[in-house]
């Protein structure tokens, strides 16, 4: 079975500093992979270059065995990556509804013409996406906040608008940059729920980054560890939680854990 | 403050058909009774043009005369009427909503056309007023797209109503009018108001075509830099219109025919502002929101960031060739001068002042400014402080404008009223 993300020797430079090296990643269907590192590792680069904010300088990024280097981030997206942000990054001025509405923009087919004459075949569409946007809030648990402007909600429940978001875009893997940033421990316990159903749902692959270790060990099947844009360490939970290479340059002392 | 709440409470169940019957019925009145008996028992000289604010501004003794004048042709009609027909006002209004919004709205946008024609038919001024008020309406609405919508803050929508103007006055002398530049009519000058809308669907055409000077810079580039770009685009239409002898230089170009009159432009500003309200509540317009408020975020949720923004100024450009189309129409007469900075500063005043994001606000905004520019021009100088007075106190209180980030609810509007629970 082939592998439904393929990046291979991934290689990309700022100007003179090389911020990621030689990277090579393989994501399988319905898979959870987890990406840790210390700060400055270079991992949210890495979720820029394969969702196409940049263009990596050397390398291989393959989506179902179909070449997405170089192709606009939106395209991309289109194409089965879907995407949460390390620092929220949500609509101010629109409501939670019309955030999951939005997301469903390379579904539309309607065009300009449609869109200015409010014609049936525009009305059908957008009431499809509407009922489809009703049951994604459901889903993610802020149903009751459809009609309010995200500023209003509290963290937690922007964190879950964020993610109900990338899956409106319909995704294949789901990038998460971080999901549990600046959570107490019960949303955090939360989140954890939430990814899991989202997978089991879904059958969505997915790929995150995250600092917590209790977080990734309970979440990833598979582990890669970045420090300085190069992998260190890869494979499954255990055998990362105990890499001697990995508790120096990342963890730290052991009593840390 | 009670008393005003009460005031608005015991008017709380008026439909909209109730306050058209009102002003329907102050219409009549000042159309029968206005200058043979009302105004020449207060001692006014004439029927006050726009609510007597010219007449009081110019002479102040008139002041009891005017108030008296308003308060019995407008106010105590209007607000009587309107009361007392909720009877049937109401059941009427109710009926309609089981029809099919767009029939009720356009019965009712009917119905307000036959009382402003009345209305402005007292005389030309008022007509003219109406005029120049409605195309203010056209080039707020579609700058708010840009400005509002978009966020982008463009200068060159002097530019782009220019090339609308121009555009179209060039094919209506060509085509309908024996003009010394273009020489015999080419087609029959009885097809002209019929053809009309193709000359200015044209302008539109072209003015778009020319936003994407604009707009293409603003694919790398926004604010500050974006905006001198814009505004260095109006002055580029400027000068080059300027220099082109053939269509006048700067001595301007006159001479087209009459073929807007109030009902086609009524027409043009109702059609401009349904449009773009059903662009800009459907989700292919919202992404114009989105691209404003976070473009990468955009990007990643699959909107075409760059489709959207050439969407945006090439929409909102077209909006403005066809104001300027019309513009040119009702004055006969253009030239460069009349686009340049100070009509920009009146747009952007007029969409500041009305409020961002909101077509009804822009409405607010253009009516309002454009009253107010005529009520106040006996004041001559200090107009020019007043109004801008007025705008930085508008920027004090409400930093987006008056209404904004609102949008028109039809439905809401013209259903039947019934009234409000006491403390609901």
């Amino acid at each position: 079975m082939s592998a439904l993300l393929k990046v291979e020797k991934m290689t990309h430079y700022f100007g003179g500093l090389r911020a990621v090296h030689n990277y090579s990643l393989n994501i399988e269907p319905q898979q959870i992979t987890g990406l840790i590192g210390p700060n400055g590792a270079g991992k949210t680069t890495i979720f820029n270059l394969i969702t196409g904010v940049y263009t990596p300088t050397e390398g291989t990024i393959l989506l179902e065995g179909n070449n997405i280097k170089g192709l606009e981030t939106n395209e991309i997206a289109a194409k089965g990556l879907g995407r949460t942000f390390q620092n929220l990054a949500l609509w101010r001025h629109m409501n939670v509804l019309d955030h999951i509405k939005m997301a469903h923009y390379s579904q539309l087919s309607y065009g300009l013409i449609g869109a200015f004459f409010n014609t049936p075949k525009c009305q059908n569409q957008e009431r499809q996406i509407e009922e489809n946007s009703q049951r994604l809030l459901e889903l993610f648990d802020i149903g009751q906040h459809a009609d309010q402007m995200v500023t209003n909600l509290p963290y937690g429940a922007q964190r879950r608008v964020e993610m109900a978001r990338a899956m409106a875009t319909n995704p294949k893997i789901l990038f998460l940059d971080e999901p549990t940033a600046g959570m107490t421990p019960d949303e955090l316990v939360q989140m954890i729920k939430i990814i899991r159903q989202v997978h089991e749902e879904f059958k969505v692959a997915i790929f995150l980054i995250e600092h917590r270790m209790k977080f990734v060990m309970e979440l990833c099947q598979h582990i890669q560890t970045l420090v300085f844009g190069e992998i260190i360490a890869q494979g499954p939970p255990e055998e990362i939680q105990n890499n001697p290479e990995v508790i120096e340059a990342y963890l730290g002392k052991e009593d840390l854990t | 403050m009670e008393f005003v709440r009460k005031f608005k409470n015991s008017f709380s169940n008026v439909p909209m058909l109730g306050w058209f019957l009102g002003i329907l019925c102050a219409v009549l009145i000042e159309y029968y009774f206005g200058y043979d008996y009302i105004s020449y028992y207060l001692g006014l000289p004439k029927i006050p043009v726009l609510f007597g604010a010219l007449i009081v501004l110019k002479n102040p003794i008139m002041i009891p005369g005017v108030i008296g004048y308003d308060l019995i042709v407008y106010v105590i009609p209007i607000l009587l009427v309107a009361k007392v027909s909720t009877f049937f006002t109401n059941p009427l209004a109710a009926a309609m909503e089981k029809m099919p919004l767009w029939l009720s709205a356009l019965i009712h946008l009917i119905l307000f056309y036959g009382i402003l024609h009345l209305w402005a038919g007292i005389n030309d001024y008022r007509v003219m007023v109406v005029k120049l008020t409605l195309i203010s309406i056209i080039l707020t609405v579609s700058i708010n797209v840009i400005n509002g919508y978009q966020g982008e803050f463009s200068c060159s929508h002097p530019g782009f109503m220019a090339i609308g103007a121009y555009v179209s006055s060039i094919l209506t002398l060509l085509f309908f009018v024996n003009d010394k530049t273009f020489g015999e009519p080419i087609l029959s000058a009885s097809l002209g108001p019929w053809l009309f809308p193709i000359a200015l669907l044209a302008g539109g055409l072209a003015a778009s075509l020319g936003s994407l000077l604009v707009a293409i810079p603003s694919f790398r580039t926004r604010g500050d830099y974006l905006a001198i770009i814009s505004l260095a685009f109006m002055f580029i239409v400027k000068s080059a219109v300027e220099n082109i002898q053939f269509i006048g230089g700067a001595r301007g170009m006159g001479g087209q025919p009459d073929y807007a009159p109030l009902p086609i432009i009524f027409i043009w500003t109702m059609l401009c502002i349904w449009i773009i309200h059903n662009f800009v509540t459907s989700i292919m317009g919202k992404a114009l929101n989105a691209v404003r408020d976070d473009e990468a975020a955009s990007e990643s949720m699959t909107v075409k960031t760059r489709k959207t923004k050439m969407t945006a100024f090439m929409f909102g450009a077209f909006w403005a060739g066809i104001a300027g189309g019309l513009f040119a129409h009702v004055l006969a007469y253009i030239n460069p001068g009349m686009f340049s900075i100070n009509r920009l500063a009146e747009i952007l005043a007029m969409v500041y002042f009305g409020g961002l994001n909101s077509i009804i606000g822009s409405i607010v905004g253009a009516v309002s400014i454009n009253v107010l520019g005529e009520a106040l021009r006996p004041l001559e100088l200090f107009k020019w402080i007043i109004i801008p007075l007025i705008l930085i106190f508008v920027m004090i209180f409400r930093p987006y404008g008056l209404i904004s980030f609102k949008e028109i609810n039809a439905k809401r509007l013209l259903r039947a009223k019934h009234k409000r629970e006491q403390g609901a």
